[in-house]
This record gives C-alpha cells, sequence and structure tokens, in this order.
C-alpha cells in the first residue's frame, strides 16, 4: 500500500499551507511593499501596491547615513566570527580527535557559559569597556560578540570534526603521507564544510545580536541593530523610511538563512538534531 | 594513538578557548558580586560604601522585582508554549504532500533572520498600531473596536511578537526531526490498524520528544534574555506591565545610575538563570545520552 495522496488531497495541503505561511511571513512582506511607498501612503490603510518610490531608500542614507551602521554590522560580525574560528578551531580539533575523560564536562561547561544572563554582567562590562575607553568602538563591539558566541562555535565545530573519521588519517600516514600534506590534502578538505557552516551561522547571529550592540554602542560604532532600534522615538516615526532601513537591514541574512537551513538545525542543536 | 606528546599539544590547542571562558565568565561574574554588596552609584561614584545585603534587601522589597521575574516566567513560557505547540502542528503540516514545499518553508522560516529591533518595530508601527495598524483595519473592517495592544496587552503583545520570532526556529527543528522518521515504521503502524492519533502519540511524538527538548533548551536561553523587543516597544511600561527581569536590571543601573542594586538584581538572574540551566541541562543531558 504505496502512499500516494489523491491530487484532490494534495491541492487542499497546498492550499492550507499557503495561507499559513503567507500569514507568519505577512509582516515581512508588508515591510518590503511599504518601503516602496511614500510617507502618506505608509499610513494610510492597507494596501498591497505600492506607488513604487526608491525616494526612501535614498531619503535612509542621505539623511540617516544608513552606510556607517551598516559597514559596522558587516565589520563587527565578520570579524567576530574570524576571531571565534581563530581560537575556537584549534580546541574543538583537539577535542574531538584526542578526547580525554574531561572533554565532555568541559564542552558542558562551555554551553553552561551560554546560560549567564548577558544582563547581570551589564554593569561590570560598561564599567571596564568605559575605563578602557572601549565604549562605542568596533574593536570592544567585535571582542564582546566573539566571547558571546565562542561556545557555540566551538561546538558546532566539535559535532562536524567528529564525525571525520579517523582511519583516514592513519591511512594518509601509511601511505607515507608528510604532516604538511596530511594537513593540506586530507584534513582540510573534510574539515571546509564544516568551518564554513559555523562560519555562515555564526554570522547570522552575531548580525542579529541585539543586546550589546544596543548597550555598548551610541554613534560611532553603532551596528544596524542599534541604527533601526533607534527610530523607535516619536520623532523617528517616518514608516516608509523604517521600513526601507529594515528591509535593507534583514535582507542579506535573510538570503544567508534560506541558503543555510540545514546547517541552522544541525548548528543550532548541537548536532543532536540533523 | 595518543602518546604524550599528543596530548600535550591537545592541551595547548584547547587552552586559549578555555582561558579566555574563564575570564569571560569569572571576571565580570566576581565584579557583579562584589558590587551587589557596595553602596556605589554611579552620580557619586567618590561615596562607595560596603553595605552588606542592603541591595539585596532593596531589590527584593521593590514592588516592582516580583512582577518582573513573573512577567519573566510568563514570557518564556508563553512562547514556549506557542511555539512548541505551534511547532509541532506547522511541522506536521509542511510534511504532508503539496505543491512549492521549498517556497512554503522558506516563507514560514524567514522571521527567525529577522533582528529582534526590525521585528519589533514592525510588529508595533505597522501591524499593531491602534491607528495605522493592519491589525485595526482589519478590525475596523468587521465594524470592532481596534485594539491599543501595547497599552492594553503589554505582556501579551509582546509574547506575540517573541513568539513570531522563534515558531520559525522550532518549527525547522521539529520538521527535520519529523522527516528522519522511518517511513516503514508508520506503514507498519498503519496496517497493523493505529489511527491517526494513535500513531500521531505514541510514534511521531516519541520519535520527535529529543527534538522538542532540544527546542525547549535553545530557546529558554535566549528567552530568559529577551530586551531589544521590550526596549523599542513599551520601555518596560505601562508601569512595570511589561517588564522583565532583564528590563528591569538594565533600567536600576543605566537608568537609576545605582551600580549596587543593579548588581544584586544581577546576582539574583544568575540564580534564576541557574534553576533554570540545572533543570534542563539534566532532562537534556538524559536525552542527548542516546
Amino acid at each position: 500500500m504505496a502512499r500516494t495522496a489523491s491530487t484532490g488531497q494534495k491541492i487542499a495541503w497546498t492550499v492550507v499551507a499557503w495561507v499559513i505561511a503567507l500569514v507568519i511571513f505577512f509582516p515581512i512582506l508588508y515591510t518590503i511593499i511599504t518601503s516602496f511607498k511614500t510617507e502618506p501612503e505608509a499610513i494610510a490603510g492597507i494596501s498591497l501596491i505600492p506607488s513604487g518610490t526608491f525616494q526612501n531608500y535614498i531619503d535612509v542614507e542621505t539623511q540617516r547615513d544608513y552606510f556607517r551602521p551598516f559597514m559596522n554590522s558587516v565589520i563587527i560580525s565578520l570579524g567576530s566570527t574570524v576571531l571565534a574560528l581563530i581560537v575556537a578551531i584549534p580546541a574543538a580539533w583537539s577535542m574531538a580527535f584526542s578526547p580525554t575523560r574531561r572533554t565532555k564536562d568541559i564542552l558542558m561547561w562551555m554551553l553552561s557559559t551560554k546560560m549567564m544572563p548577558a544582563v547581570a554582567v551589564l554593569v561590570p562590562i560598561y564599567l571596564l569597556f568605559r575605563d578602557w575607553g572601549l565604549l562605542d568602538s568596533r574593536i570592544g563591539l567585535t571582542l564582546m560578540l566573539t566571547l558571546i558566541n565562542l561556545p557555540i562555535v566551538v561546538w558546532m565545530l566539535y559535532t562536524y570534526f567528529r564525525e571525520i573519521p579517523g582511519e583516514i588519517l592513519e591511512a594518509s600516514r601509511m601511505d607515507g603521507a608528510s604532516l604538511w600534506n596530511e594537513i593540506v590534502y586530507v584534513l582540510t578538505p573534510m574539515a571546509v564544510p564544516g568551518i564554513a557552516s559555523t562560519l555562515l551561522l555564526n554570522i547570522i547571529l552575531a548580525w542579529n545580536e541585539s543586546f550589546w550592540t544596543i548597550r555598548l554602542t551610541t554613534t560611532n560604532a553603532a551596528p544596524l541593530t542599534a541604527f533601526i532600534a533607534s527610530f523607535s522615538s516619536p520623532q523617528g516615526l517616518f514608516w516608509a523610511k523604517l521600513s526601507a532601513a529594515s528591509t535593507m537591514a534583514i535582507a542579506p541574512i535573510l538570503i544567508m538563512g534560506w541558503f543555510s537551513q540545514r546547517q541552522l538545525v544541525r548548528g543550532l542543536t548541537f548536532g543532536a538534531v540533523k | 594513538m595518543a602518546t604524550r606528546q599528543t596530548r600535550t599539544l591537545a592541551r595547548i590547542m584547547m587552552m586559549p578557548s578555555v582561558l579566555l571562558l574563564l575570564v569571560w565568565m569569572i571576571v565580570p561574574l566576581g565584579m557583579t558580586l562584589w558590587f551587589s554588596f557596595q553602596n556605589y552609584n554611579l552620580l557619586n561614584p567618590a561615596n562607595v560604601s560596603w553595605a552588606g545585603l542592603f541591595n539585596y534587601q532593596y531589590f527584593y522589597s521593590d514592588p516592582a522585582f516580583f512582577e518582573s521575574i513573573w512577567n519573566t516566567l510568563l514570557l518564556v513560557g508563553g512562547v514556549l508554549m506557542i511555539t512548541i505547540f505551534g511547532g509541532i502542528a506547522l511541522a506536521l503540516l509542511l510534511d504532508q504532500p503539496m505543491f512549492g514545499q521549498g517556497l512554503v518553508r522558506i516563507l514560514v522560516i524567514s522571521p527567525f533572520f529577522v533582528m529582534p529591533p526590525v521585528a519589533a518595530l514592525i510588529w508595533k508601527n505597522m501591524i499593531m498600531h491602534p491607528g495605522y495598524g493592519v491589525l485595526a483595519d482589519i478590525f475596523q473592517f468587521f465594524g470592532a473596536r481596534p485594539i491599543d495592544w501595547f497599552a492594553q496587552y503589554p505582556l501579551l503583545s509582546i509574547i506575540i511578537i517573541v513568539a513570531w520570532q522563534w515558531l520559525p526556529f522550532a518549527t525547522l527543528i521539529l520538521l527535520t526531526s519529523l522527516q528522519s522518521l522511518d517511513g516503514e515504521q508508520k506503514e507498519a503502524a498503519e496496517m497493523d490498524g493505529a489511527g491517526l492519533v494513535a500513531r500521531f502519540w505514541y510514534l511521531t511524538l516519541p520519535h520527535m520528544a529529543r527534538a522538542i527538548t532540544v527546542v525547549v533548551l535553545i530557546q529558554t536561553i535566549f528567552l530568559l534574555g529577551v530586551y531589544a523587543e521590550i526596549l523599542v516597544t513599551t520601555n518596560g511600561g505601562p508601569g512595570y506591565a511589561s517588564t522583565n527581569l532583564p528590563f528591569l536590571i538594565y533600567r536600576t543601573a543605566l537608568l537609576g545610575y545605582d551600580v549596587g542594586g543593579a548588581s544584586a538584581g544581577g546576582v539574583i538572574a544568575i540564580v534564576l538563570a541557574n534553576i533554570v540551566a540545572l533543570f534542563i541541562m539534566r532532562a537534556v543531558g538524559k536525552n542527548l545520552d542516546r
């Protein structure tokens, strides 16, 4: 009894699923639509057809200097991800290939540091940053996000590296491969996909981090999260412009996210769900 | 093939990560603990003195404290309920045969990638605004009075926004788990005459248990720290109606300049998070070691 659904059933499921999916996606869709409206149109009630102006995008750049927070976001999320990878790759590597009795405990402990509520250490971090002149600096924020995401990076890399079979190393050694050849031709190709997925997921997390990025910056180093949050004050109530800024802020990550669904599941569940 | 040399090398390779996290954990924690026993106000930084337990008493006797803890639990619990039940339902739906399944999936998971300030502002302005929001338009169309969401139901509004952000995450993980369920098992159960409900209850749900545990764990970590969504919508109000513990600490620290009080709050938040974490880690540890 093969389970082939009748076409009628399939159409019914399609309709139900599309309706629900569109309801869930609607706020994003409506933001994109609103970004092409004029300001009076934006508050004139529901309409799904904008007049198609690009003025909001131009205004956000010329009036609010959109490029600066955008670049800050790029620099901070990329920088913190690369730094975290540099620190985490050797650690994950050694835990995956020469585990000791304590490896599991260390991994669990690393994860537990993520349980510490960020706000609980807001005061000391704020005071330290103030004393060291790191407030509102890209370097400070980059270091902060490196620390925040380090446990997740180690975990993710560990679950990927663990799947590289150790026998392959021994086989290549038997074949007389030098250590250098072993690293370049055997290990690297097998490790790259895992590292790439980790990189992608971590950029997404760092891009969207919204506690430290808002609290530790004012203008100079403010990334998009802080920039958008500044629109919440009443005088910033320009919906079409807010929509344009929001669309630009989420578009790159949205697209990256669509392409990394699988890796996302693996990464965020620490390999527990694949 | 672990010689002593490779073992030493392995330790050295682990060192930077472990040391960084150790410092990251101990230094701020130690400072928070120390400050929590001090009279220390940023407006009067020259006058720092030992306070004993005063900050804790102060924080404890503040009626906002219990309200904020209650709000924190409601927020975490409410969002977990919505995302777990909704996520299971959506995962089951997306697992059905349909046209354009890939596209539906992309639409459903998208909210997860929207940064919190954007998500909150979209909902605040364009969806829930009592005058110009989409919901107000819909209510008016049916002749009902629009709801002023953030004034009347501040915490619920924030729960809705946060749930919208996390529902895709739960759905994606649960769907992945669902799709790894063995098709033959399903068929066997069907042939044995198990109904739809029985199949779900005895086969699908146990299979998803591990994924559900993971979703609860990860979401709890992030939900205990919800901040930006509150900042850009209600700013904790009206009164303290939508203030959770992180937001109360932030208010005490950076708006009240009260380092001692905020640190006492921070210590309480850490204790709370650890209690929750203990339960979760135990549950997850059981579930993950299979």
